[in-house]
């Protein structure tokens, strides 16, 4: 009873534990009569205890789900799909592909190297396209990229699936993110999206969601990826200017790619296993699933922004919530939790943000807006600031 | 293979002495890492050094004679204070081993050993 309820719900401690509890209950219901099948009774309540601590993790997990109803509005689960979960994937890690991607993103090579070796050696893109990509000189990203293969080799770092993969996962996910973003949104350079990176970063974190299937947050961060992919044709005009959110083109987005992505959040959301990855595409994806920037759920991207907030702290998650609650209850309402912030004073997206609201709220924004300029380095961000400080230099 | 890992704490932080309240505990905790080490077969050796301000360094300068510093090698935030030699299959088993150190405070640099002529 106990094997085949352990392989039922993948977690021997969970499995003898409701078997105890079901001889326990058989000790007080038994006292008036011995039902005809005893071993069918107790396995029909231990596996029922079983399935009811699955339904209490779920239900504790259940507010991440009513901040996006849209998403999971589909996905209403039946008893049958619940019990087929708790059949965990017992498929092996022993892909090589896998390995390489946690070796390259090691705790022990620091974040540059991580990111260099898992382009260079888990990616498809050459020493130069990589030095390329992140403005190096190609001598600098070779020299790394030797270093670090001369580290693994005499530090003895393994090339296998590590105890701690959990931990690990988080690791290698963080530079897969980190690589999206460099390409999403390049610091100095002169074009404002470097595609390859784009496409590289989705490429291998479909890797990690084919090798670990059961990772919520990959898919999260797979979702979140193409949330903003989908949208980044409309992002620059013709003339190379950025075009904000509220004001791009939706019908050039691609519909594809965002159903592709409503489906990973819906397939990770399905996992009960919440992060600040799904956090942040449930967020992408009320963006992109709004016909209009006007039907935009500002309210429910506020308090997503909050939670976020909650799972890792951060003052330009709070900056993000400003905006959200600015959109949602007019820009005083935003400028006062800007107010409260602290840390960003050298970050040129709060002055930015401020002057917007600032402007928005007509009173006078050039000076927020001329601070930013300061600031910034991408060429598309900043000739956006310039032009926005002119058009406020008149309310002083 | 083999590691070293070498401890590094501030060696200014107060410390218990034998009679205090919870010194037993705080060295029942070492006592039984260290089993755990010879029981596990990672130990090679260890040990914990006297304070840096018994240490004596010898300066060598090629042509020079050797010049004797009262002090340690440099001044610095934690001092090197003990080591642990350990035998390990890989650097990710040496940093588990190094994390169950009963340690809540300084740093553990973890070094591949290259060569020890007394390796068996």
């Amino acid at each position: 009873m106990l094997a085949l309820l352990t392989r039922r719900c993948g977690d021997l401690d969970a499995a003898d534990d409701a078997v105890q509890d079901a001889l326990i209950t058989a000790l007080t219901a038994w006292q008036s009569g011995i039902p005809e099948r005893p071993a069918a009774w107790l396995y029909t309540v231990a596996r029922n205890t079983v399935i009811d601590q699955v339904r209490r993790d779920r239900a504790s997990r259940r507010r991440l789900h009513d901040a996006a109803p849209e998403l999971t509005a589909h996905h209403a689960t039946t008893d049958a799909e619940e019990e087929d979960d708790l059949i965990m994937d017992a498929s092996s890690l022993g892909d090589e592909r896998l390995r390489l991607l946690l070796l390259c993103c090691h705790p022990a090579l620091d974040r540059d190297t991580q990111v260099a070796l898992t382009l260079r050696l888990a990616g498809g893109l050459t020493a130069a396209e990589v030095a390329a990509a992140y403005l190096l000189p190609e001598a600098t990203l070779t020299q790394r990229v030797v270093r670090a293969k001369r580290k693994i080799r005499e530090a003895g770092m393994p090339l296998s699936i590590p105890a701690n993969l959990d931990e690990r996962v988080d690791a290698l996910l963080r530079v897969l993110y980190l690589i999206f973003n460099e390409g999403y949104l390049s610091r100095g350079a002169a074009h404002v999206t470097r595609v390859d990176l784009i496409t590289e970063a989705i490429r291998l974190t479909r890797q990690v969601v084919d090798e670990l299937p059961a990772s919520a947050e990959a898919e999260g961060l797979l979702a979140l990826q193409l949330y903003h992919h989908a949208r980044s044709a409309t992002r620059i005009d013709g003339l190379g200017e950025l075009v904000l959110l509220e004001h791009q083109d939706r019908t050039g987005w691609n519909l594809d790619v965002i159903t592709e992505a409503n489906a990973w959040l819906r397939s990770a959301m399905t996992r009960m296993s919440p992060g600040p990855y799904q956090v942040q595409a449930i967020i992408a994806g009320h963006h992109a699933n709004a016909r209009t920037a006007a039907d935009t759920d500002w309210a429910a991207i506020a308090e997503l922004y909050a939670q976020l907030g909650r799972m890792a702290p951060n003052p330009v998650v709070e900056l993000n919530r400003a905006v959200a609650i600015a959109m949602a209850d007019g820009s005083l309402a935003g400028l006062a939790v800007l107010d409260r912030l602290t840390g960003l004073d050298d970050y040129h997206l709060f002055h930015a943000t401020r002057g917007e609201l600032l402007a928005r709220a007509g009173r006078p924004a050039a000076a927020s807006f001329e601070r930013a300029l300061q600031l910034a380095s991408n060429e598309a961000e900043r000739r956006h600031l310039a032009r926005r400080a002119a058009e406020t230099a008149t309310v002083r | 293979m083999e590691f070293m890992i070498l401890i590094h704490g501030d060696e200014s932080s107060p410390r218990l002495a034998p009679g205090d309240p919870g010194f037993d505990e705080f060295m029942g905790a070492w006592f039984a890492y260290n089993q755990s080490l010879i029981e596990g077969g990672h130990w090679v050796s260890g040990a914990n050094l006297a304070p840096t301000s018994s240490a004596t360094t010898l300066r060598l300068t090629p042509g020079k004679a050797t010049e004797i510093v009262d002090g340690p090698f440099a001044e610095t935030k934690e001092q090197f204070g003990g080591y642990y030699l350990i035998s390990a299959e890989n650097l990710d088993e040496a940093i588990e081993l190094a994390k169950k150190l009963p340690m809540d405070n300084g740093s553990l640099e973890i070094r591949p050993v290259a060569f020890r002529p007394d390796a068996g």
